[in-house]
């Protein structure tokens, strides 16, 4: 399965929608879909991975690049994830501590730190 | 003697097809299905390493991924043809500040992710190429409850 991406904006803050796996090959595609919000100046991310099936490394590597990106304009990157697998990820890597993760892409649009 | 031995370019498209069959391989060889998961994440994290390091040397050769079905476990091999640094050449160059440039480290942090998931799993390499083996205990034929 490839990867997809669609995004939204609600409220001051923009939602991109993850489906598919990101790997190694896939995850360059993302990481331009990252790039371009936050040079055409969105600066708080939420990136809903609901639809993801797989995530890897490489994908891991993205996310904190964009986190990296938004931070330098005072921005804010969030997760949306419920998957015990894709969570566990974060776990083993020590990135639940990098990044907020919510339950919901709601949650994670109130969400003010 | 190997169950099923996989060859393929280095080329990141490949790296899905070595998830696949391993996951498939794994799943006849009686890995517990809980466990598929962190089979197909850790052979992907190993190939993915693979590749990096073939394209990084420019090496020509493909991958390997060498599935072993054991009476008692499941193993996975991934060899790479790149040349590694010894440890004492490692050494002279420092290692590698942890906090460094993220999109810089991933062949690190794809090690990460193999030794936090897989409990045996062995890194071996030298200047004619590195292997990773891992591997995981099979269950016997299902039980009636």
């Amino acid at each position: 399965m490839d990867l997809s991406l669609s995004t939204r904006t609600v409220g001051d803050r923009t939602v991109v929608e993850v489906g598919g796996e990101i790997d190694v090959y896939t995850a360059p595609k993302l990481r331009e879909q990252l790039v371009e919000l936050v040079n055409d100046g969105s600066y708080h991310l939420v990136v809903d991975m609901e639809g993801v099936d797989f995530l890897d490394s490489t994908g891991l590597g993205v996310l904190v690049g964009g986190l990296k990106r938004v931070r330098a304009h005072e921005g804010s990157l969030r997760l949306v994830c419920n998957q015990e697998r894709i969570l566990k990820i974060f776990r083993i890597t020590g990135l639940t501590k990098v990044f907020p993760i919510h339950t919901s892409v709601e949650d994670a649009v109130q969400a003010t730190d | 003697m190997a169950t099923v031995e996989l060859l393929f370019s280095a080329l990141p498209e490949h790296v899905r097809t070595a998830r696949l069959v391993a996951a498939a391989v794994a799943r006849r060889a009686g890995v517990d299905e809980a466990v598929l998961d962190e089979v197909r994440l850790a052979v992907g994290e190993a190939c993915t390493r693979a590749v990096g390091l073939h394209a990084s040397h420019g090496v020509t050769t493909p991958v390997r991924v060498v599935l072993i079905e054991d009476e008692k476990k499941f193993s996975i091999e991934v060899g790479d043809d790149a040349p590694h640094l010894s440890a004492a050449d490692a050494a002279a160059g420092g290692p590698g500040e942890a906090s460094g440039a993220p999109e810089e480290g991933e062949d690190d942090m794809g090690l990460a992710v193999i030794s936090g998931l897989v409990d045996d799993v062995e890194v071996t390499a030298d200047e004619s190429g590195g292997l990773i083996r891992m591997s995981w205990p099979t269950i016997p034929a299902p039980v009636l409850p």
